[in-house]
């Protein structure tokens, strides 16, 4: 009987001793080398951005985004496993560590980023989106006045939601939102005529309507009612891999800057080899200055990332060009010295 | 002996349960903690900032969020409250089509209790609001002299309006229900003896009576438990609202958390509020239970 008794007591302290035994502070880089497999949240669902392709495959900006990031730490882009999650699930997908980071159209906003908020920490943002409405064509609706009273399609848990609400407020117009959990129910309600309208990022919609049965009987207003910088994000505490996605998504946009592309990177690398006053390029390229190492990753990591996804120009050809399902002008997604607002810090 | 060995197994069965609960709890603040998420519910006084299609008090997206969480319950008691009704109402109809001595009527309760039974809930919820409802066009209104009208935008019955999302919500929940009722009316009726049939019959009470004032009075006692555990269920699957667009506790709750970023304060919140739902139901049928039980001790 005292046995049994000793047993339950030793059994009990030696459970509450394990609970004591808090976890130690390793960074998710390590881990995700250690794995060998790098777990990205994505969407899933937005053509251009990331969509289940027909072959199994996921394709899309975000997508390569990931393929970048493992390029970079692990040295090859095929080492990623894609998990699909909704706008409600991302966030605590990433605080539990059931993904190690979410490249996922999420806009940068403070409450997101800070330790009071979300506790997230974001990369640079690699699309600069802005919501808008889009409405049928003959629906006679021109402008957000003209949809007082109406009905408005809403995805529910997004900055959209807020921003929806933020419009038609400061305007003094009342309007209904119907929200879903699901960008697709926001299509399905529009297009049945729930709403007047549906309202989403300019990209969504775009991407949206180059799935319906008649695209041209659809028009995105031309107001514009908030920005919407898109950006990858990961744990807010984890600062070491915060830091590589940061210089990942750096390097996307200084090789486009530099001219340095898919197809010429190993010229370049030669380049660099034979030319010892090439300063810059060879700190770029890993070949002097040790930078990769400040940030625990090789220090040839740019141009493993480059090898793989090409440059950011390149990327988003691929995606959103011109001569891609989900054609998008690149607008404010230029370059900084062609008109937009990518621009890189420089590597040093 | 006997007796103390039974007091130390108890006492260590509760030891044992205290002991992991505690590592649960001291585990979750350690964790709260470290990812800078510890308990705090100040942000319930803050302005929610999001607007609702259906609120049954005053509601503006300047109202805090603890306001927003209450119309949400209030949205979700409401939606629970009618289709329960319903689900009865429907339920009992069945239940007694299945029992009677009518074939057509049984074979067409018996299938439709088979097609609602064997086809999930999510599914049938959106079956009503995607194909039910939404396919009705603007203009296709079932018009009936400013009585009865039904389009896309809802159902309006003199002058009461309910948006589709509740309809949709409404029928799923109450059709869906109604199926599961109608097999416990059943089973209550059966457990009735065949004796008190033939003998309420030889003495030549017509059947309907006989029905309601000798088989259904002995059959409630073995109807009220199951029929309390379907409503405790459907309260509970009232949370697929969010498939369909309406604003339950739930999907105002998930909106919450997406902008605070308060999950786990606005899961208790979640958990407090379907306690108290479900706490009210069984109180009251247990109450109703009582009565019934009471009533037959004095016959």
């Amino acid at each position: 009987m005292r046995r049994l008794f000793s047993g339950i007591v030793g059994l009990s302290m030696l459970l509450a001793s394990c609970a004591t035994l808090n976890q130690k502070n390793q960074s998710r880089l390590d881990l995700i080398k250690k794995r060998n497999e790098l777990i990205c949240g994505v969407s899933g669902k937005i053509p251009g951005f990331s969509f289940l392709e027909r072959d199994g495959s996921y394709q899309g900006l975000d997508v390569d985004i990931c393929k970048a990031f493992a390029a970079g730490i692990i040295g090859d882009s095929e080492r990623v496993q894609y998990r699909p999650l909704t706008a409600a699930e991302r966030f605590t997908a990433i605080k539990t560590g059931e993904i190690d980071l979410l490249s996922r159209n999420t806009t940068f906003t403070l409450s997101r980023d800070s330790s009071g908020g979300n506790g997230l920490s974001f990369a640079p943002v690699v699309f600069h989106d802005g919501q808008g409405l889009m409405v049928k064509k003959n629906s006679g609706l021109n402008s957000l006045e003209d949809l007082a009273n109406k009905s408005i399609c809403v995805g529910s848990g997004t900055t959209t939601e807020q921003n929806i609400n933020d419009a038609f407020e400061s305007a003094s117009l009342p309007y209904v939102p119907i929200k879903y959990q699901d960008l697709n129910q926001v299509v399905a309600g529009y297009l049945q005529g729930r709403c007047s309208a549906m309202t989403s990022d300019r990209s969504q919609l775009a991407a949206a309507r180059s799935g319906f049965k008649n695209p041209k009987e659809h028009i995105i207003l031309d107001d514009v009612l908030s920005k919407e910088p898109l950006a990858p994000a990961s744990d807010g505490q984890d600062q070491k891999l915060a830091d590589a996605m940061r210089w990942i998504v750096f390097a996307l946009i200084s090789a486009e800057e530099q001219e340095i592309t898919q197809s010429n990177i190993d010229e370049t690398v030669q380049l660099a080899k034979n030319n010892p006053q090439l300063k810059p390029l060879r700190r770029f390229l890993g070949i002097d200055g040790g930078l990769g190492e400040k940030i625990g990753l090789s220090n040839d990591f740019v141009v493993k990332v480059i090898k793989t996804t090409g440059n950011y120009g390149e990327i988003y050809e691929r995606n959103l060009g011109q001569n891609s399902e989900v054609p998008i002008p690149r607008g404010l997604n230029e370059l900084y010295n062609k008109g937009g607002i990518h621009i890189s810090p420089p590597f040093n | 002996m006997k007796r103390s060995k039974k007091i130390f197994l108890q006492l260590g069965a509760c030891i044992i349960f205290i002991s992991v609960v505690g590592i649960l709890i001291n585990n979750l603040a350690i964790n709260l903690t470290r990812t800078g998420l510890g308990f705090n519910f100040n942000w319930l006084f803050k302005p929610a900032s999001f607007a609702l299609a259906e609120h049954p008090l005053p509601y503006n997206s300047s109202d805090s969020y603890a306001w927003a969480l209450f119309i949400g319950w209030l949205n979700s008691l409401k939606v629970i409250f009618s289709s329960l009704i319903l689900a009865t109402i429907l339920g009992i109809l069945i239940g007694l089509a299945r029992t009677v001595k009518n074939s057509l009527l049984g074979l067409i309760s018996a299938g439709y209790i088979t097609i609602i039974r064997q086809t999930p809930l999510l599914l049938q919820l959106m079956f009503w609001y995607f194909v039910g409802f939404l396919s009705l066009k603007d203009d296709m209104f079932i018009n009936i002299e400013s009585i009865f009208r039904i389009s896309n935008q809802g159902i309006n019955i003199l002058g009461l309006t309910l948006s589709s999302e509740f309809a949709a919500l409404l029928f799923g929940l109450s059709i869906f229900t109604s199926a599961y009722i109608a097999e416990v009316i059943r089973g209550g009726i059966l457990s009735v003896s065949r004796g008190q049939w033939e003998a309420f019959r030889s003495l030549g009470i017509s059947e309907i009576k006989g029905l309601f004032s000798i088989i259904i009075p002995q059959a409630l006692p073995a109807i009220i438990p199951g029929l309390t555990s379907q409503y405790l269920n459907l309260a509970k699957n009232s949370t697929l609202a969010i498939a369909v667009g309406y604003s339950d506790i739930y999907a105002i709750n998930d909106t919450i958390i997406n902008q605070t970023g308060r999950a786990i304060e606005c899961f208790l919140i979640l958990l407090i509020s379907f306690l108290l739902f479900n706490l009210l139901i069984s109180n009251c049928m247990e109450f109703f239970n009582r009565l019934i039980i009471n009533s037959k001790k004095y016959n």
